[in-house]
């Protein structure tokens, strides 16, 4: 058994957990919406063991080093964080609706992976041979992870918050009902932002370490690093425009979607159209 | 006069306390620094002009947009962020720190009402004998409580990690931490580049602004090696450093071996492995001369340029060698060498050489000798990047900061639980400062385990 083979596991879970979670909210079952989420457990499961896999994979060859080295495997712990954060979320809070807005993203970043990036396993140049690299990844995704969520969230309180206006009948039932009130979702979006915004500042305090160390300069105005500090000013703005009057609910909902795009281009546009040091992701 | 003097006086310092103008900074930040990611920063004029016109070249230039993050509009945001968050914090602690410091003690009926947690607990006993029960109860279940008395009723007050409302502060203070430390590194500190050829050394360096620093002591660069994976991919870039202090090479760091994640740093000053070449000077060329009439072969060594002599009166310089034919002759390999040979009191005549591999393509040249080229020993140069920044050491105490500072805002919450004892009963009220779900249950468990107790 390779661990392609068992990306295309996951991938497949993936899909099956976003047709439940859509069936979720046409059938209203709570037991469909649970299916939902342990077939995205179970997904997460077998990535797990895919990612450990092709961890033993590279060693095999001679040059065993954590699969996080390029764009394929970053793609690939992209969407294992998501799912990560969301189960977190999910299990907690228990709102279960939330999957058919976030595995999608984990199933893309799958799909993508998997038919459309290069899977091979390559040594790792000199400049990413520290252990500074799994530190500074691993914060960076998990708080990018968190953003996603966020973003799904944000996206499900503009729709309800549309539907609501436009004079549906929340309570007759419809997609909607399934959807945590308005409230609940403004609260949650928070929660999220509460997990990745932290996160992301460790990941960049663990960025500049790392470039301190390796290169004596902890900060150098380098794309990906204006990125990564572009997108902690969006959510810090978003911190503070909850504590004023105002600023809660829609515009925040909106600043937060404006974060993930921003986290999106900060991580995947900074390598396709803009150079620099982090442009190895390629 | 003097009212309209305090007016605008403490319009401006609103203006500077308020959050809207973080907001407003904090988004005008993010949107500006996108210019600079866009925009190539610090490259030589004509790269510019090579795809912008020359008025557009100008107007770039005169609003800093090629070296943005130092230009002055870019440093006052950065100011006027430092300057808010001062503001509002010199505003809002007091209030904060009276919270901390100076906590309601008595929960009276209208402090009741603003609780978002009050249950009233049936419970049997004299006033007296109830306030002993609470005040070990909170000790044992949540913390030792304040008991105070007012108008013939106990007041407990018992609260949990209050200096987490400081949370925020730190945040924000970590932040100026931050700015200073870089401030300091940007007025004391310097950053600069050397190249090192093997077997060289170096006292001085030319940073970035070009001035030229003197270090006061040598580094000096014994040997330098790249190798390769298979694939063709670098594995890893090697010098060997010694540092020479006072004439003498510093214990510890004599022949260091520095690689990309690993440089070596030596009285505040670290030198990082960054880049190599071939050095221009310093290639030994091996070469053998052979006389065709018969004889021992004779081996010589020559510099590039270095006129030898060989056996019989002619002379001979290499030109430029490679260790690697293949790209510029085709069907041969290994070494070869462009060299001039003069003959004996002949004109001299330019000509490639190869390996003794090619025995018949050497014999075309060379009169009476013939010539073979060996090798040679290429001598690489290190290019060492070197950073001087004695703020450093602050940064990381505000990113230190920073980190305990958010998980004392985000993940740690203020809570408070007030009892009052009265002949008719206790009431029992609370709040925390964050995640109000959670502290209901917390609360409700209290309340729960008095009853049954
Ligand atoms: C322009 C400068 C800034 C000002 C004036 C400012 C002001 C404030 C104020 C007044 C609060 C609310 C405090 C309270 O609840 O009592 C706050 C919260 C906070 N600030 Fe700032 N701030 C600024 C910049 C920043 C930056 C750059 C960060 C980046 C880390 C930051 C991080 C935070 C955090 C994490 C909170 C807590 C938010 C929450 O609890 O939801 N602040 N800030």
């Amino acid at each position: 058994m390779s661990s392609s083979m068992l990306f295309n596991v996951t991938m497949v879970l993936y899909m099956v957990s976003t047709c439940i979670f859509f069936a979720f909210l046409a059938s209203r079952s709570k037991a469909v919406g649970l299916g939902g989420t342990y077939a995205a457990l179970f997904g997460f499961l077998v990535q797990t063991a895919a990612i450990g896999l092709r961890w033993k994979e590279s060693y095999d060859q001679g040059h065993g080093h954590a699969p996080l080295s390029n764009l394929f495997e970053s793609v690939v712990f992209f969407s294992w964080t998501i799912v990560l954060i969301f189960l977190f979320i999910d299990f907690k809070y228990k709102y279960r609706a939330i999957g058919f807005f976030v595995i999608p993203f984990a199933l893309f970043g799958m799909a993508w992976a998997q038919l459309g990036l290069d899977s091979g396993i390559e040594p790792l140049v000199p400049a990413l041979q520290s252990n500074w690299l799994m530190y500074h990844v691993i914060t960076c995704f998990l708080g990018y992870a968190a953003f996603a969520v966020a973003c799904g969230i944000s996206i499900m309180y503009l729709i309800r918050e549309k539907m609501e206006q436009g004079g549906g009948n929340v309570q007759a039932g419809g997609l909607l009902s399934m959807f945590p009130s308005i409230r609940v979702l403004d609260d949650l979006n928070y929660k999220a932002i509460m997990i990745g915004f932290p996160l992301l500042s460790l990941g960049i305090i663990t960025g500049a370490a790392w470039a301190n160390y390796a290169w004596g300069t902890y900060w150098s105005w380098d794309p990906k690093e204006t990125w990564s500090l572009i997108v902690w000013f969006v959510y810090a703005a978003f911190l503070h425009a909850r504590i004023t009057r105002g600023w809660v609910g829609r515009r925040a909902a909106i600043l937060s979607v404006i974060g993930f795009a921003a986290t999106i281009f900060c991580y995947l546009g900074v390598n396709l159209f803009l150079s620099g040091l982090h442009s190895y992701g390629r | 006069m003097t009212t309209n003097k305090r007016g605008f006086a403490q319009e401006v310092w609103d203006f500077f306390c308020s959050l809207r103008l973080s907001i407003f900074l904090l988004i005008g930040l993010a949107l500006v620094s996108i210019i600079g990611t866009i925009i190539p920063q610090g490259q030589p004029p004509r790269e510019y002009l090579a795809t912008l016109s020359e008025t557009k070249f100008r107007l770039y230039s005169s609003l800093g947009f090629f070296d943005m993050y130092h230009s002055w509009w870019f440093i006052l945001l950065l100011y006027l962020l430092t300057l808010n968050l001062i503001c509002c914090s010199i505003k809002r602690l007091p209030r904060v720190w009276k919270v901390v410091s100076e906590p309601v003690l008595e929960m009276d009926e209208n402090f009741e009402k603003s609780l978002p947690n009050v249950k009233d607990l049936k419970l049997k006993g004299t006033k007296e004998e109830l306030k002993e029960r609470m005040a070990s109860f909170l000790s044992a279940e949540f913390a030792a409580p304040v008991i105070t008395e007012k108008n013939g009723a106990y007041h407990l007050f018992a609260q949990k990690s209050p200096w987490c409302r400081l949370g925020v502060y730190v945040v924000h203070f970590s932040i100026i931490v931050i700015f200073v430390g870089a401030l300091i590194g940007s007025f004391f500190g310097y950053k600069g580049y050397v190249s090192i050829p093997e077997g060289g050394a170096i006292s001085q360096v030319q940073t970035q602004s070009g001035k030229m620093i003197n270090l006061g002591y040598e580094v000096r660069c014994e040997k330098f090696s790249v190798t390769f994976y298979d694939t063709g991919a670098p594995k890893e870039f090697k010098s060997i450093l010694t540092v020479v202090d006072n004439g003498k090479p510093v214990p510890g760091l004599t022949s260091r071996p520095i690689i990309v994640n690993d440089p070596l740093t030596y009285k505040g000053t670290t030198f990082y492995q960054s880049s190599y070449g071939q050095s221009d000077e310093g290639a030994l060329y091996h070469l053998t001369v052979r006389d065709r009439k018969g004889g021992a072969p004779v081996q010589l060594t020559a510099r590039q340029g270095e006129r030898v002599a060989l056996p019989g009166g002619a002379f001979l310089s290499v030109m430029e060698a490679t260790m690697d034919v293949r790209p510029f002759l085709k069907g041969f390999d290994g070494p070869g060498a462009q060299v001039e040979f003069t003959p004996a009191g002949g004109n001299p005549q330019p000509f490639v050489i190869l390996s003794d591999k090619y025995e018949s393509f050497n014999a075309q040249h060379g009169g009476d000798l013939l010539i073979t080229f060996n090798g040679m020993d290429q001598k690489f140069y290190t290019g060492l990047q070197v950073a001087h920044d004695p703020g450093v050491w602050v940064v990381w105490a505000g990113c230190f900061l920073m980190v305990v500072g958010i998980c004392m805002a985000f993940f740690m919450s203020h809570k408070r639980v007030w009892a009052r004892v009265t002949e008719s009963g206790v009431t029992l009220g609370g709040s925390a400062s964050k995640n109000p779900a959670g502290f209901e249950i917390c609360f409700d468990d209290l309340v729960e385990k008095i009853n049954k107790a």
